[in-house]
C-alpha cells in the first residue's frame, strides 16, 4: 500500500482542487452573471432594417433571430453587405464569411419613385411595403415618402403598370464622404 | 501704461514662412461687380436659406432674398440691385466639387438699396434681444471660414455668464491677409463692433489677440483705441507660430485656459470672434447694413496682381482672379483658403460666399503635388506638433485600418484639422486626409443608423398595425357569431328550423294521404 | 478653368525618410572611424559585406514581393541597418556569417514582418543575437585594440582571416584575438578577484577598457547631434544611461569590490551605441513621451541585470529585443493628457 499512498494522495489532491474550482467558477457564473442584451436584440441592431426579405428571412428581426439560433449564416444580407458582415462576424466571435456573388455587388443606395402618370390606385404596392413608406388608398393617387423608404425593392414586382422606379440617391455637399487616400505601397514593380 | 500681459503657449504647432507680404503691399481695393451673382443657400453652418423670392423677381440691394430656416440658420442678401434669373443647382467651393441649389442674380448695374431696418445708434441701452435679431437679421456668421451663425454664438443665456472677449486678430495661415488690412483700413469700425459684442455678451474684459508680424494692424488698432473714450478691448501681440488662430489655442495663449474637449468656449467663460465679423456686427447694428460683401485675399505667384479685394457675395472667383490681373502660369492648384486648410477647388466658376477668406493660385513650386506617401516609421513627429496634444499616428492607423470606434477612442474629433501633423511627417502620408475620411465615415454611418432605426420603428408599427388589424376582424366575426347563437338560443323557433319541419310534415302528411289512397282499391 | 485637388495641408516640410536615415548615417561615422582606428581593416570589410547584402536581400524581397524597390531602397533604411548590426559584430568574424546576420536581419525581421515601418523588433539586433547564439566562439573572438596589442593586422590579413576563416600563417587565434573589456570583467569576477586588483591590468584605461571607452565617447558625440536635431527624443537615450547608472551605482555603493563602477557600465560594450541608435529605431520603440521614458529605463535596468547575473556579456541586444516586446503595452497605458481633458486618458 505504500507505493500506492502516493498516487491517492496526487488524485486526491487534484480532485479536490478541480471539484474546488469548479464550485467558485460555477457559484460566479451565477452570482455575477452580467445581464446583456439577448444577442438576437444585437444581432437585429447591426442589421440595416430594410426589410426586403433577400436573405429568405421575412424580414430583419427573423434573420437575427435565425442567426442567433445558429440557423443562417452571416453573409446573406446585400444591403448590409460586407460592413455588416464584419460587424456580425465580431460580434458573434467567427469568421468572416464572404457573400455570394449577386449579394457581393455593392448596389448603390436608392430609393423607389411612383411615377404619378401611370399609378391606377390599387393599393398592391402600399400593401407590399415592410415600412409603410406609400401614402395612398383606394382609387386615390400613390406616393412614396422618399425619407421612409428603405430601397428593399419589394413594391417593384406587385405594381400591374410597372410604375415603380430605383432612383439612386445622389451625394449632396451635405452627405459626401471624403474618399479614403490611395494606400502606400500599392506602388507595384510594374507602375 | 499697463505691464505686459503674460502670454500663455500652446504644444507644438509650427514656425512657417508666412508669405504675407506678397499681399499687403497695396491697399484694400473694391472689386468689380460681375455679370452674374451666384448665391448658394448654404453659406453657413445649419439649415440652409430658404428662397424667398421666384423667378424672374426684381430685388433690391441688401433684400433678403432667402430666410434663415430653424434656431441654427442665417438668412442671404442681394449684393447688389437686379433681377433673379435662375433659382437651381449650381457648382459651389467645396472640396467634393458637388452643386447645391443656388439663387443667381443678374446685376442692372444701378446698385439701388433695399429700405433697410433703421440704426442701432445706442447699443448701450437697447435690449440685448434686439441686437442679436439684428445680427441673425443680417446674416452675420463667423468670418474666421467656420462660418457659425452669429446670432446663434452669442446667444450665451441659459448657460455660462462670458466674462471674456476673446477677438481672434491672429490670422495664423500663410498668405491670407484679409484681416490685417481691414484692421489697417477699419480699426475704429472694429472697435465699435468690440464694444457692441461685449455688450450683448455682458463681457467683462476683451482681448485683441494678434500676431507679431502684423506690427501696422496692432499700431492701428492701438490708435484707435486711443481716440476713443471707453476702452472696448486690450490689443495682446502673441508670437508668431501657427495656428495661434484656432479658436482654442489662441484662448490658451492670451487667457491659459484649456476649452474642454468636445465643449465650447463658453463652458469656461469665454466667447472668441473673427475681427471681420465683429465689423459686420458693427455695419449691422450702426448701419443697418446687412451682410453682402467681404474682403477677400487674392495670392499666390500664380496671379499677376495679389492684393486684398472687397468683394460681393456671389462673385465667380474666375471673375475675381481677372481682378487681380489674371493667372500667371503655370498654376498648380487654386486653394479656397490658406494653403493649410484650404481645399483644392475644381474649377474657379464658383464663387465667393461669406467662407471665402483667400484665394490661392499657388504655382507648382508653392504647392507642390503631394509626394509618394510611404509606410509610418512611428518616429512620433507628428504627436510632438499637435496643437490638440493627441496621437496623430493612432489615429492614423485606426483610420486606415477602418476600425472606426478605436480611432474614435483616440479623441478623433478633438482634431482641428490644422494640417501641422501632415507638414511635417518624414513619410509623407496625407494624414489630414485620413481624418477627414474617418470623420465623414463616421457621420455617414452614424445617418444610417439613424435610418435603419427608424425604418425598423416603422416596420413594428406596420406588423402591429397589421396585427391590430387582424384582431379586429377576428372579433367582429367573433360577435357576429355570437349574436347568431344568441339568436336561436332564445327558445323562439330557428325560422330555418321551422320551415324544415313544417315542410318534413308536409312530405309525411302527403305520404299518409298517398298510402291511405293506395291501400283503397279502385285506383290503378 | 479646372485644377487638381487634394486635402489639405498643401504645404509640406522638407523632412523625408532618407533625410531621417542620412542624419543617422552622419551621426555614425565618428564613432565608425574610431572603430575603424582601434580595430582596423575587418570592421570596414564587415561594413561593406553587410550593407550590400542588406541591400541585395532587400532588393530580391521587395521584388518577390511586388513592390517598388527603388522608392524603398533609396530611403537608406537598409543600409542603416545593416550598419548598426556591422558595428556590433567582431572584426574577424566570417564573411559568410556577416552575410547570414545581414540578410535575416532584412529579410525576416523587417520584411517578412512587412516592411519597413512594420517591424516590431529591431532587425539589426535581431541578426546580432541569431549569430551570437548560433556562432557562440566567432562571435566572441575579438582583437584587442591596437593601443593595447600594438600591432595592426594588415588590410591582407584582416582579408585573409575573414574569407579564409583560418588566422595569417604562422599566427595562431591565441595571439591575435582578445576578449571584450565585458568578457574579461565577467571571468576575472567569476574567479572572484577584486575590481581593484582587475583594474591594475593595462587593458583598462580611465573608465573602461582602453580604446573601447574612446569609441564609446565618438558614439555619444553622434548621438548628441541626433537629440541637437531632432531626429530623435532625448526621452529613450537619458532614461536607458541614467537608469543604468543608477543601478550599477546603487550595487557598486554596495560593493565595490564586487561590481564595476557605473561609468564602466556606460562605456563598455554598446551601451551608448545602443542608446542613441538602437533603442531608438522608431519603429520598434515605444511612441508616447511617457512610454519613452519608462521603455528606456527599463532597457537600461535589464542591461545590468543580464550582464551581472546572467549568461551574456553583453546584454544590450538582448534587452532592446525584449522591450521591443513590451513596447505596444507600454504605449496603451501611456496615453498622454489631450487638450481640454483633466488627467491622463487610457486609450479605452
Amino acid at each position: 500500500m505504500g507505493e500506492y499512498s502516493v498516487v491517492i494522495a496526487a488524485i486526491v489532491t487534484i480532485a479536490g482542487l478541480a471539484t474546488l474550482f469548479g464550485l467558485i467558477l460555477g457559484y460566479s457564473a451565477i452570482r455575477f452573471r452580467v445581464e446583456g442584451d439577448p444577442i438576437a436584440d444585437q444581432i437585429d441592431a447591426l442589421l440595416p432594417q430594410t426589410q426586403c426579405g433577400q436573405c429568405s428571412f421575412a424580414g430583419c428581426r427573423p434573420y437575427a433571430e435565425a442567426i442567433a439560433t445558429g440557423t443562417a449564416e452571416i453573409n446573406r444580407c446585400p444591403p448590409g453587405g460586407e460592413a455588416t458582415m464584419i460587424a456580425l462576424a465580431e460580434l458573434l466571435g467567427r469568421d468572416p464569411v464572404a457573400l455570394e456573388d449577386e449579394a457581393a455587388a455593392e448596389k448603390p443606395k436608392a430609393v423607389a419613385y411612383i411615377v404619378e402618370e401611370e399609378c391606377i390606385g390599387c393599393t398592391l404596392c402600399i400593401q407590399a411595403c415592410p415600412v409603410d413608406a406609400i401614402m395612398g388608398s383606394a382609387k386615390q393617387m400613390h406616393t412614396v415618402l422618399t425619407e421612409e423608404c428603405t430601397g428593399c425593392e419589394l413594391c417593384l414586382p406587385p405594381c400591374p403598370v410597372e410604375c415603380i422606379h430605383m432612383q439612386p440617391l445622389q451625394a449632396t455637399p451635405q452627405t459626401w464622404k471624403w474618399p479614403f487616400p490611395k494606400a502606400p505601397d500599392q506602388e507595384t514593380a510594374h507602375g | 501704461m499697463a505691464e505686459p500681459r503674460t502670454i500663455g503657449s500652446f504644444h507644438g504647432g509650427l514656425h512657417l514662412d508666412d508669405h504675407k507680404a506678397l499681399s499687403t503691399g497695396r491697399p484694400i481695393e473694391t472689386a468689380r461687380l460681375p455679370p452674374r451673382l451666384i448665391l448658394p443657400l448654404q453659406q453657413h453652418i445649419g439649415q440652409p436659406a430658404e428662397p424667398l423670392v421666384q423667378l424672374g423677381d426684381t430685388v433690391r440691394k441688401g433684400q433678403m432674398i432667402a430666410r434663415a430656416v430653424d434656431y441654427v440658420s442665417a438668412p442671404l442678401h442681394a449684393p447688389t440691385s437686379g433681377r433673379v434669373i435662375e433659382i437651381g443647382p449650381r457648382p459651389i467651393p467645396h472640396p467634393s466639387g458637388l452643386s447645391d441649389t443656388c439663387i443667381v442674380i443678374e446685376p442692372d448695374g444701378l446698385d439701388t438699396w433695399d429700405v433697410l431696418p433703421e440704426p442701432i445708434s445706442d447699443h448701450i441701452h437697447a435690449d440685448p434681444a434686439d441686437l442679436r435679431e439684428r445680427i441673425r437679421w443680417a446674416g452675420i456668421v463667423g468670418l474666421g471660414g467656420a462660418v457659425f451663425p452669429t446670432a446663434v454664438k452669442v446667444n450665451t443665456s441659459g448657460r455660462h455668464p462670458i466674462d471674456t472677449l476673446v477677438i481672434n486678430a491672429a490670422e495664423c495661415e500663410p498668405y491670407i491677409s484679409c484681416d490685417d488690412l481691414l484692421m489697417r483700413e477699419h480699426a475704429a469700425d472694429l472697435l465699435d463692433g468690440i464694444a457692441i459684442i461685449r455688450h450683448l455678451v455682458g463681457a467683462g474684459e476683451c482681448l485683441i489677440g494678434i500676431e507679431d508680424n502684423k506690427p501696422e494692424a496692432a499700431e492701428a488698432l492701438r490708435r484707435a483705441i486711443a481716440d476713443r473714450d471707453d476702452s472696448p478691448g486690450e490689443v495682446v501681440v502673441v508670437p508668431t507660430r501657427y495656428p495661434s488662430g484656432g479658436e482654442k489655442q489662441l484662448i490658451q495663449l492670451l487667457t491659459g485656459r484649456e476649452v474642454p474637449s468636445q465643449d465650447l468656449p463658453a463652458a469656461i467663460g469665454v466667447l472668441c470672434q473673427n475681427v471681420a465679423t465683429a465689423v459686420a456686427v458693427a455695419d449691422a447694428v450702426l448701419r443697418g447694413r446687412p451682410m453682402i460683401e467681404r474682403i477677400v485675399t487674392v495670392t499666390g505667384q500664380g496671379v499677376q496682381r495679389p492684393g486684398n479685394f472687397r468683394v460681393a457675395l456671389g462673385t465667380p472667383a474666375a471673375f475675381l482672379v481677372e481682378q487681380a490681373g489674371g493667372y500667371r502660369e503655370p498654376v498648380g492648384q487654386l486653394v479656397h483658403g490658406g494653403p493649410m486648410m484650404g481645399f483644392g477647388l475644381h474649377t474657379d466658376q464658383v464663387s465667393v460666399t461669406k467662407a471665402t477668406n483667400c484665394l490661392l493660385a499657388a504655382s507648382p513650386a508653392e504647392a507642390p503635388a503631394p509626394a509618394a506617401e510611404r509606410p509610418c516609421i512611428r518616429c512620433g513627429a507628428c504627436a510632438d506638433v499637435c496643437p490638440a496634444l493627441l496621437l496623430p499616428q493612432q489615429l492614423y492607423w485606426n483610420a486606415r485600418a477602418h476600425d472606426f470606434d478605436k480611432v474614435q477612442d483616440y479623441h478623433l474629433f478633438d482634431c482641428i484639422e490644422c494640417g501641422c501633423c501632415a507638414y511635417v511627417c518624414p513619410a509623407h502620408i496625407p494624414l489630414v486626409h485620413y481624418y477627414r475620411f474617418a470623420k465623414t465615415e463616421i457621420w455617414a454611418q452614424e445617418r444610417d443608423r439613424q435610418r435603419s432605426d427608424l425604418a425598423r420603428r416603422r416596420h413594428e408599427a406596420r406588423l402591429a398595425r397589421l396585427e391590430r388589424l387582424e384582431q379586429e376582424r377576428k372579433a367582429r366575426l367573433r360577435q357576429k357569431k355570437e349574436a347568431l347563437e344568441k339568436k336561436t338560443g332564445d327558445g323562439k323557433a330557428d325560422p330555418k328550423k321551422a320551415a324544415i319541419e313544417a315542410a318534413m310534415q308536409r312530405v309525411a302528411a302527403k305520404k299518409a294521404a298517398l298510402q291511405t289512397q293506395s291501400g283503397n282499391p279502385g285506383s290503378e | 478653368m479646372d485644377f487638381a485637388s487634394s486635402s489639405s495641408p498643401h504645404l509640406s516640410g522638407p523632412q523625408s525618410i532618407t533625410r531621417v536615415m542620412g542624419l543617422v548615417l552622419l551621426a555614425l561615422i565618428p564613432g565608425t572611424l574610431a572603430l575603424l582606428w582601434y580595430f582596423g581593416w575587418g570592421v570596414l570589410i564587415n561594413l561593406t559585406i553587410a550593407i550590400a547584402t542588406a541591400l541585395l536581400a532587400e532588393a530580391a524581397v521587395l521584388r518577390l514581393r511586388g513592390r517598388a524597390v527603388g522608392a524603398a531602397l533609396i530611403d537608406l533604411s537598409a543600409v542603416v541597418t545593416a550598419w548598426l548590426l556591422a558595428l556590433a559584430l567582431p572584426p574577424l568574424l566570417p564573411w559568410w556569417q556577416t552575410v547570414l546576420g545581414s540578410a535575416f536581419a532584412i529579410v525576416v525581421v523587417k520584411q517578412l514582418f512587412g516592411g519597413i515601418g512594420h517591424n516590431p523588433f529591431n532587425p539589426a539586433m535581431a541578426g546580432y543575437v541569431l549569430l551570437l547564439v548560433s556562432f557562440p566562439v566567432t562571435m566572441t573572438r575579438w582583437l584587442p585594440p591596437e593601443v593595447v596589442s600594438g600591432q595592426a593586422l594588415s588590410l591582407a590579413d584582416s582579408l585573409h582571416i575573414i574569407f579564409a576563416g583560418m588566422p595569417p600563417p604562422g599566427q595562431s587565434w591565441d595571439a591575435i584575438s582578445s576578449a571584450t573589456p565585458l568578457d574579461q570583467m565577467r571571468s576575472e569576477l567569476s574567479q572572484n578577484h577584486m575590481i581593484s586588483e582587475i583594474r591594475q591590468s593595462p587593458l583598462w584605461g580611465d573608465f573602461g577598457g582602453r580604446g573601447w571607452e574612446w569609441v564609446g565617447n565618438w558614439f555619444l558625440l553622434g548621438g548628441l547631434f541626433l537629440v541637437w536635431r531632432r531626429v530623435i527624443s532625448w526621452r529613450i537615450p537619458a532614461s536607458m544611461l541614467g537608469a543604468l547608472l543608477l543601478i550599477a551605482g546603487l550595487f557598486w555603493a554596495i560593493d565595490p569590490e564586487t561590481h564595476p563602477f557605473p561609468a564602466f557600465h556606460i562605456f563598455s560594450g554598446g551601451a551608448i551605441l545602443g542608446a542613441f541608435f538602437v533603442a531608438t529605431d522608431p519603429v520598434s520603440a515605444c511612441t508616447t513621451p511617457r512610454g519613452q521614458l519608462i521603455y528606456g529605463a527599463l532597457i537600461g535596468m535589464m542591461v545590468f541585470v543580464i550582464r551581472t547575473w546572467g549568461g551574456y556579456p553583453d546584454a544590450v541586444a538582448f534587452s532592446v529585443l525584449l522591450l521591443n516586446m513590451a513596447a505596444p503595452t507600454i504605449d496603451y497605458y501611456t496615453q498622454p493628457r489631450i487638450f481640454g481633458k483633466r488627467g491622463r486618458d487610457d486609450a479605452s
